[in-house]
């Protein structure tokens, strides 16, 4: 690893008119991406779909879902309901983000209504509006980590580290998420959403949001009600409290990293992690490989980085060792806007083209 | 005036399986049918100017390799977003072992 500096002028994350016609001058906006080379018939035979995978993993998680869901409501008042909302609550407010975005790339599954199914729930769970944040993550896959472009970048710098601690609770994510779920569903797209929604989806985020809404409306009417918070410990509440392992998690994927490129070996990190954080993360922690080839579902990740690595930086061995690259490089973001990680490349892989990137 | 052009051998595509075909200023995507059929379409992606080549074939359906936007490629309507707008399609035929596709001037 090796850490780089470069002077730019501060960057303008808005997604402007004329952000976007500076990235275009750069060649960054709907760039021809850097890809490792791969046999056709090994990436055909990785890409192939397949329900088995997900229908297992889907009946596991909402399983655990409803029994850990049905333990808090049994032991409500009791201390002994803490361990079953701790659980709950991540596999609600956590798991949650990653079915969302499996299901949206529509790779989970083999059936389009599988994928549509648990797509529309896990929106609802983590608090997207599932039309506007399905082209968001298309422009983040078109222009990943692009200033001016990517509406998804989770960390801009200089950093924001309040923010970044706050919302391993939630707070500025569910802030985010319920003025925009509120405005949409007043028939109002922001002006960011308008710059990648088109005009014939907006009814369709109008009526999603207003879906959204009344749900929530409901649950905490009767919360008020019964006079008791069990609805919102049940219903919404777990993106707050349960959210921590898709923070803990998610800013590992692009955090620390180069922007302005067109190659993820150098914006995304891939970060070997435990089993248990995996099942949770639907394998997006091999991210780089994601990124890379985004129609590999997430069950063939593993053998997708096999057939790679040797043109990949070496992945992080562990969620701590990621944590110990990316959080000194927020600190030094903080005095330097311009500095990132470099990742070195293995002596087998394809050297970065630096006359492409401004690194 | 129209041309037809030589594109490959039949064998040079397997059964559900797509090739790039560069053309002119133009690329192109031509497709081996699992019924042994050859088809043409724009080679490029709709929604963003990706290679449509890179997609998976899946039945009479190809996918965008970005953003898994969806097409039919017998007719080039667009099946799933993000695509929106659909894919030219040209004529295909066989002559002698050879795939030809015709291009309209």
């Amino acid at each position: 690893m090796t850490t780089v500096t470069t002077n730019t002028p501060p960057r303008d994350y808005r997604l402007s008119d004329e952000n976007a016609q500076l990235a275009f001058a750069r060649g960054l906006a709907s760039a021809d991406w850097y890809h490792t080379d791969v046999d056709r018939k090994a990436i055909k035979a990785l890409m192939k779909r397949s329900d088995g995978p997900a229908i297992r993993d889907t009946l596991i998680w909402l399983g655990l879902l409803a029994a850990s869901g049905a333990g808090v409501i049994a032991l409500w008042g009791s201390w002994w309901v803490l361990p079953f909302v701790l659980i709950y609550g991540v596999l609600y407010g956590s798991a949650c983000d990653a079915r969302w975005h499996e299901c949206g790339h529509g790779t989970a599954f083999k059936s389009a209504w599988m994928n549509n199914a648990v797509y529309q729930f896990a929106s609802f769970l983590v608090m997207r509006n599932p039309v506007t944040w399905r082209w968001s993550h298309a422009r983040h896959h078109t222009d990943t980590v692009i200033v001016g472009r990517d509406a998804e970048i989770a960390v801009m710098r200089p950093p924001d580290l309040l923010k970044v601690v706050l919302n391993f609770v939630g707070v500025y994510d569910v802030w985010y998420s319920m003025k925009a779920l509120l405005l949409n569903a007043g028939g109002v797209l922001q002006e960011h959403e308008l710059s990648f929604v088109p005009e014939q989806e907006h009814g369709k985020a109008v009526f999603a949001a207003r879906v959204h809404v009344l749900i929530y409306g409901a649950t905490i009417a009767v919360a008020v009600a019964i006079g008791t918070w069990l609805p919102l410990i049940l219903i919404g509440g777990p993106r707050m409290y349960g959210c921590w392992h898709m923070l803990m998690t998610g800013l590992l994927q692009h955090g620390g990293l180069a922007d302005n490129v067109t190659d993820h070996r150098l914006n995304s990190r891939t970060v070997l992690m435990n089993p248990v954080s995996r099942f949770i993360y639907w394998n997006m922690n091999y991210h780089v490989e994601h990124h890379m080839f985004p129609m590999v579902p997430f069950h063939a990740l593993p053998q997708l980085h096999e057939l790679i690595k040797h043109d990949l930086p070496a992945p992080n061995p562990s969620i701590w060792d990621g944590y110990r690259e990316m959080v000194p490089a927020f600190l030094r973001q903080l005095r330097n806007e311009d500095y990132f990680v470099r990742r070195e490349l293995p002596p087998t892989a394809k050297p970065y083209r630096e006359d492409l990137h401004e690194i | 005036m129209s041309d037809w052009i030589d594109v490959c051998a039949t064998d040079d595509i397997e059964e559900e399986d797509v090739i790039r075909f560069d053309h002119g200023a133009h690329s192109y995507a031509i497709y081996h049918s699992p019924e042994g059929e050859f088809f043409a379409t724009d080679g490029l992606c709709t929604h963003e100017q990706v290679h449509l080549a890179d997609g998976l074939v899946m039945n009479h359906i190809i996918e965008c390799p970005k953003h898994n936007g969806q097409f039919n490629y017998k007719t080039g309507e667009a099946a799933r977003l993000p695509a929106c707008d659909h894919l030219g399609t040209y004529p295909v035929r066989v002559v002698d072992g050879r795939v030809q596709m015709q291009l309209s001037e």
